[in-house]
């Protein structure tokens, strides 16, 4: 857990070239993780973290979609944010995402067919996720490409982070596995152990979320007043 | 110091000072007053002060007084009306244990007696009514000591709601973890007792039923542990009324069985006989809204009838041709209706919102449970619907009412 303020001010630019690392690009990159993770603290993306986590596997994939879906989307927004007219600047945003999307379906469908047909719209769906528009609109029009490239993939890790760690307590109490492999022994069931059938249902994603958002504030004292 | 303590009756002074003091004429409160300064602060047992305090406050009405001004504390506090409840709960408990042993022994064949029945029964519900206290209470002493509040007094009617909602087959690990599931996110994360916008122990039912729905529907409503030398009556099903309501309503049992509570079903439902009398109980006492109970009754009825009209006319055993009456026996309607939708927490606060919350709970039963075969206990569901929306209920009648009051003005 990090010790140090962010002020709200370090949206100001700075003149000075700034090293790769400095510690403000780690705080651009560690920050979403936890003190301003995207779906337990700005409840954005719910709708894939609910969909997309009965299993692992298909958590994992859309995880890793979604990292480079934003991380890219950032990057190239940025590169272009003295060029993109304001009043026009949300179907740029669209054009840019919807490629970027496009590009991870067909990669899906080529490689992973069977993750793909799991995973279904919510591919597609991307597009319309919350986060990804709301880091080009919040930190990619009014900073550097490298920071925004950061942003993006601290964002995208945060997101993934929630959605692995939903998908691993749906899997295992629903399903007894993780990533496929059976966890739970078969002298667990023979003892009358039963995989629970909630787990397996949308509003089993929303109580873990729910229990991962009363934990991590318990935990964060930042976050007791944010609302 | 020493002369503000009180005289007591033999002579001494009062170990504890006022306000604290009572006379010590019997003897449990007198073990309780020798044993109270270990558990104030600064004592050494002052961690489980939570745990003292609602032992005592359990045992006598607390002592505390007001500080400013003349006020009067009635000695009707949330415990004592627990404890109501818990008395108007008793006869569907002794009803559900008798009933247990006969519908085992009916499925066997066997002659038996009713204490037969009734200590079968005993012993099948007692380990679940434990295992409900135990885990349940457990975790709030767990969550009174980590948060260093009393412990609350809700748990006491949660504990005997829940068995009394579940099917007597039902694995007691079950039962363990829907009591966790209905303490911490039903009760815990809002605040504790009295800040649920939902009845607990109908939450705990509705996780059982969606996590574990083979253990909380078809074959499970009768304990069938073997009987040695006897075998299962050719005839026998294990399917409870709502199941024949679906198929073919005319196979549903007499209304009188249904009325005095002589079939399949969870523990503490099958008898609408043993509500009437628990409904009575929470009546009399003022504890129970006849409101809720009154207003939930007129809404099956009526929608009962709405569903005879309409029902289509060349299926004459289509559940819709149901007559309106026996929606209020059959199922878990009666035992919903006097026990679960009069939680003073979760309904509606208003007088008139009690009409429109209890008359929307027998309205939606009725949809549900003709409409929606996947889902036969419509009354939980209802319910919970209804909780939901108590508080935009009473919302919209206190609106109405301001309104009313600006206009006359």
């Amino acid at each position: 857990m990090s010790t140090e303020d962010t002020p709200a001010a370090d949206l100001v630019k700075e003149k000075k070239r700034e090293a790769i690392f400095s510690k403000k690009n780690i705080q651009t990159l560690r920050d979403p993780l936890d003190d301003t993770n995207p779906i337990t603290v700005q409840v954005l993306g719910i709708c894939s973290a609910l969909a997309v986590t009965v299993q692992v596997m298909p958590a994992l994939i859309m995880s890793l979609g979604v990292i480079f879906v934003i991380a890219f989307s950032n990057l190239i927004i940025s590169l272009l944010r003295h060029t993109i007219p304001n009043r026009i600047r949300i179907i740029v945003q669209l054009i840019v995402v919807a490629l970027l999307v496009t590009l991870v379906d067909q990669f899906l469908k080529a490689f992973m067919f069977d993750v793909s047909k799991k995973l279904s719209v919510f591919v597609g769906l991307i597009i319309t996720n919350c986060i990804v528009m709301g880091r080009l609109e919040a930190f990619a029009l009014s900073q550097k490409p490298w920071p925004a490239f950061l942003d993006g993939i601290g964002n995208g890790v945060g997101y993934g982070l929630i959605l692995i760690v939903v998908a691993i307590f749906r899997e295992f109490f629903g399903a007894g596995a993780i990533l496929g492999y059976q966890i739970v022994p078969q002298a667990a069931y023979d003892m009358g152990y039963v995989n629970n059938g909630l787990m397996v249902l949308p509003p089993a994603a929303l109580f873990v979320i729910g229990i991962y958002i009363w934990w991590q504030r318990s935990r964060n004292k930042k976050l007791v007043n944010v609302s | 110091m020493h002369q503000t303590l009180p005289l007591l009756r033999d002579g001494t002074y009062c170990p504890i000072p006022e306000p604290n003091c009572r006379e010590s004429v019997k003897p449990i409160q007198r073990v309780i007053d020798s044993v109270k300064p270990h558990f104030k602060k600064g004592g050494k047992l002052e961690k489980f002060h939570p745990a003292f305090d609602a032992l005592e406050t359990f045992l006598f009405v607390p002592g505390h007084t007001t500080e400013q001004g003349v006020h009067i504390r009635d000695a009707m506090d949330l415990k004592r009306t627990m404890f109501l409840v818990i008395v108007a709960l008793i006869p569907t408990l002794l009803f559900g244990m008798w009933n247990v042993g006969y519908q085992h022994y009916l499925a066997y064949g066997m002659q038996t007696t009713l204490m037969e029945n009734f200590l079968f029964g005993f012993q099948k519900v007692m380990p679940i009514v434990i295992v409900s206290y135990a885990v349940g209470l457990g975790v709030e002493f767990i969550f009174a000591i980590l948060r260093g509040h009393q412990v609350s007094e809700g748990y006491l009617v949660t504990g005997m709601l829940i068995p009394l909602t579940l099917p007597v087959t039902i694995p007691l690990w079950m039962v363990a973890l829907s009591a966790i599931f209905c303490t911490v996110l039903g009760k815990e994360i809002f605040g504790g007792t009295g800040m649920n916008f939902m009845n607990p122990a109908l939450l705990a039912r509705a996780f059982l039923f969606f996590a574990f729905p083979a253990y909380m529907s078809g074959d499970i409503w009768t304990d069938l542990s073997p009987e040695p030398g006897h075998a299962l009556v050719d005839a026998y099903s294990g399917a409870t009324n709502l199941v024949a309501f679906d198929v073919d309503y005319t196979q549903m049992s007499s209304v009188s069985d249904m009325f005095w509570g002589f079939e399949q079903g969870s523990i503490g439902e099958t008898s609408v006989f043993a509500c009437l009398i628990g409904a009575l109980i929470l009546i009399l006492s003022g504890v129970g809204s006849w409101k809720i109970i009154v207003s939930s009754c007129l809404g099956v009825v009526g929608m009962g009838l709405l569903m005879n009209v309409l029902a289509p006319a060349d299926i004459p055993t289509h559940a819709m041709h149901t007559p309106a009456y026996y929606h209020l026996l059959v199922g878990s309607f009666a035992f919903g209706a006097v026990y679960m939708a009069t939680d003073p927490v979760s309904a509606a606060h208003t007088e008139t919102g009690k009409w429109i919350y209890g008359i929307l709970i027998g309205v939606f039963t009725v949809i549900l449970r003709i409409f929606n075969p996947a889902y036969p206990e419509a009354v939980m569901l209802s319910i919970l619907l209804m909780n939901v929306f108590a508080p935009l209920i009473d919302h919209l009648v206190i609106e109405q009412h301001i309104k009313k009051r600006i206009k006359r003005a």
